[in-house]
């Protein structure tokens, strides 16, 4: 079926545009952009209909990358179900933030790499997506850390924004030293790195080594996919414009970590703790992240808080063993998250940049459009009935209340805060009386038509696209019966952090300073971050930098090498300065030594018998 | 009639003429003296070439003399032009004030 079709179209997309498109106008620029990324969509689609309802893995081999010894590693392209969606979501989502971005972009320097980079990313994530082993997989992991770092990096005149794409990409490093151990640990198993190979040997593995292995990949899955500790890379990414927050680090890349994980469900259903550690894991972020959210005054801040929490609540539902339940959640995220950050761009774009949500309000009248789209966006993630984010929301809640009710009643009330930190922006934003300078206009069409598609999405979305129907051959089958009552409250968290925005930022607009007032100390701590970027800072950066500047630098590299160099040169000089005094320049002196050595010569002959 | 005087004489001398040649080198200033004190040493190893080829009936050592003949005559064509060079541009021709290359 050509599957290799789907990553190259991309990949040409970028090779065009990163060599030529110097010297293309926009609409040269655009055309391979937007058209690589649309026919790569149409090729998934194209691939998927001739496939059939893929009731199995469908692989493609092209040729063997690796040989060496006992390894040996193909390059290999794979579908099943799971692939399906992730390569749909990353398509369709992708080619809708590509036509997005001639708009949000039209006005901004460097067009043409920009769109260079975003193909490179569709690249790397569609290689990720349709890997048929661990090691291919890294390829596109890596590939999109590296789209990461050069996005968010976009604007790198501007320091803060150089140093969040460092960070990115430094923290990912970290999470993927974890991931490049479990992939060690994997082939010493398993002699493989094959999907399948790996898998159908796995329920024979030692649980011990399964569940070292489980947390390793968590481990990496905790860097790409921003959960605790390494979360605090993707709000810092915001740095970068804002498709890519849309793209990169809301709907697609972050998400590859679920994938992974999901990927990888046969070790984890056999190594119970490290499933357990996933879904702590992803709770303990859901709560920690969506607590954050409520006190951040950036809009883009404020949504990608709502990433690390959302992202939380797939890990919750992969932990409890409904991994369709977390990739159900992951595409009706895709939805929302881009359409809430594509919204969000086109406030920012309608208002020159301006992000502060102190200085917005009031713009329901000036941006009609992008306030329905908002709406939408909005109400999908808070959960509202029947809206996309229902859907996924309830299937992960009701997984978790039947692994542990704590879980569930952990994520409820994370539910309620999303709710109402969303609707908070979303009051602030909206509502009220215009705060601002700037004089707000709406966005073109060629922006809003995408977010009209991903506002429909977001709406119907969930219920149009059944996913943990259409995943039931990928993945076991969990009994989460369809229970009404924690269905019911989970909604009702949502609708309580709505009516309780609506409240205090729309028909009361005092009373969060009076609540902020009384509560100084935990705000702070909020409105902070719980200052773990400084912790981070002062026990992890601080002393490997000194410790570099100071061990590294100043006693190996300038003590002990260039000790070494400038002592050899010194040596030399002072050798050549004892050998420079005889050679005077004075003849006589010359001749003097010429008659010592003739006499020294004769001496010695005399002493030592001499020639016969 | 060389067979009543000692070898020994003639090596004396050839000793003594090659001293005076590098007493006459290291402790004179002027070039050209410096020049004839090198002639003076040339000759006195010529003297010792001829005294042994002598003493041991071999030609190789007159051979080795007519050498260095023919050497001291291009080298004093060759220096007798450098120290007239030297002369013209220097307009000196003490050797302590030639030491351009010592800096």
């Amino acid at each position: 079926m050509q599957l290799w079709l789907i990553p190259i179209l991309p990949l040409a997309g970028f090779l065009i545009n990163g060599l030529f498109g110097r010297r293309f106008s926009k609409g040269m620029v655009n055309t391979f952009a937007i058209g690589s990324v649309v026919l790569a969509f149409l090729w998934v689609l194209k691939t998927l209909f001739g496939l059939g309802g893929l009731p199995g893995t469908y692989t493609e081999h092209y040729f063997t990358w690796i040989q060496s010894g006992a390894l040996t590693v193909n390059c290999d392209f794979s579908v099943d179900r799971l692939t399906a969606v992730m390569l749909l979501v990353v398509t369709g989502i992708g080619s809708l933030i590509h036509i997005y971005a001639i708009g949000y972009m039209a006005h901004e320097g460097g067009y043409y790499r920009f769109f260079a980079y975003l193909n490179l990313f569709m690249f790397f994530m569609l290689t990720l997506v349709l890997a048929a082993n661990y090691l291919v997989l890294f390829v596109g992991w890596e590939g999109v850390g590296l789209c990461s770092y050069l996005l968010i990096g976009f604007y790198f005149d501007k320091k803060f924004a150089t140093d969040a794409g460092n960070k990115a990409f430094i923290v990912n490093r970290i999470g993927d030293f974890g991931f490049s151990l479990a992939m060690f640990l994997i082939f010493r198993q398993f002699g493989s790195l094959d999907f399948a190979h790996v898998f159908a040997q796995a329920p024979a593995a030692p649980v011990g080594l399964l569940t070292l292995i489980g947390i390793l990949l968590m481990f990496g899955a905790c860097g790409k996919s921003a959960q605790i500790p390494l979360y605090v890379w993707l709000p810092d990414a915001m740095a970068g414009p804002t498709p890519v927050s849309a793209l990169i680090h809301a709907a697609t890349m972050v998400t590859a970590g679920v994938y992974m994980t999901a990927r990888s469900w046969v070790i984890f259903t056999h190594a119970p703790i490290a499933m357990d550690v996933i879904a702590y894991i992803g709770i303990a972020t859901a709560f920690v992240a969506a607590t954050i959210g409520l006190a951040q005054n950036d809009i883009k801040k404020v949504f990608a808080y709502s990433t690390v929490s959302q992202l939380g609540y797939m890990f919750v539902g992969v932990g409890c063993g409904a991994f369709s339940a977390g990739i159900y959640h992951l595409m009706t995220h895709a939805f929302f998250k881009a359409l809430l950050f594509l919204g969000a761009g086109a406030v920012i774009h309608s208002l020159s940049g301006e992000q502060d949500m102190r200085q917005m309000g009031g713009l329901r009248t000036k941006i009609p459009w992008t306030f329905w789209v908002m709406l939408c966006a909005s109400l999908a993630i808070a959960g509202f009935p029947f809206t996309s984010g229902y859907f996924s929301k309830d299937a992960i809640l009701l997984a978790a209340n039947h692994r542990a009710p704590w879980l569930y009643w952990a994520g409820v009330f994370t539910a309620g805060m999303t709710a109402f930190y969303v609707f908070r922006a979303f009051f602030m934003t909206f509502t009220g009386k215009y705060r601002g300078k700037e004089h707000p206009h709406e966005s073109p069409p060629v922006m809003l038509i995408p977010l009209v598609i991903l506002a429909v999405l977001s709406i119907v979305g969930g219920a149009l696209f059944r996913i943990p129907d259409f995943l039931h051959t990928v993945f076991p089958a969990v009994e989460t019966p369809e229970e009404f009552g924690p269905m019911a409250i989970a909604s009702a968290a949502g609708l309580l952090g709505i009516a309780l925005a609506a409240l205090m930022y729309w028909y009361r607009p005092g009373i969060p300073d009076s609540i902020v007032n009384s509560a100084k100390g935990l705000y702070t701590l909020i409105y902070n971050k719980y200052f773990v970027d400084e912790v981070y800072d002062a026990v992890v950066v601080k002393p490997l930098v000194s410790g570099s500047r100071l061990v590294l630098w100043k006693g190996f590299d300038a003590g002990l090498i260039d000790g070494i160099v400038n002592g050899i040169g010194t040596r030399a000089k002072n050798i050549g300065d004892v050998l420079r005094l005889p050679q005077s320049g004075n003849t006589r002196s010359y001749a003097t030594w010429v008659a010592f050595g003739g006499v020294l010569v004769i001496f010695l002959m005399a002493v030592f018998g001499g020639l016969r | 009639m060389m067979g009543h005087v000692p070898l020994s004489w003639f090596l004396m001398l050839s000793a003594v003429l090659f001293s005076l040649g590098v007493a006459g080198f290291i402790f004179r200033r002027n070039i050209i003296t410096m020049f004839m004190s090198i002639e003076l040493i040339l000759n006195a190893v010529n003297l010792t070439f001829i005294t042994f080829a002598y003493q041991r009936q071999q030609v190789a050592g007159h051979l080795f003399a007519f050498f260095v003949m023919v050497v001291a005559a291009a080298e004093a064509a060759v220096g007798l032009a450098i120290i007239l060079t030297v002369f013209k541009n220097r307009e000196t021709l003490n050797i302590d004030d030639l030491d351009s290359m010592k800096n």
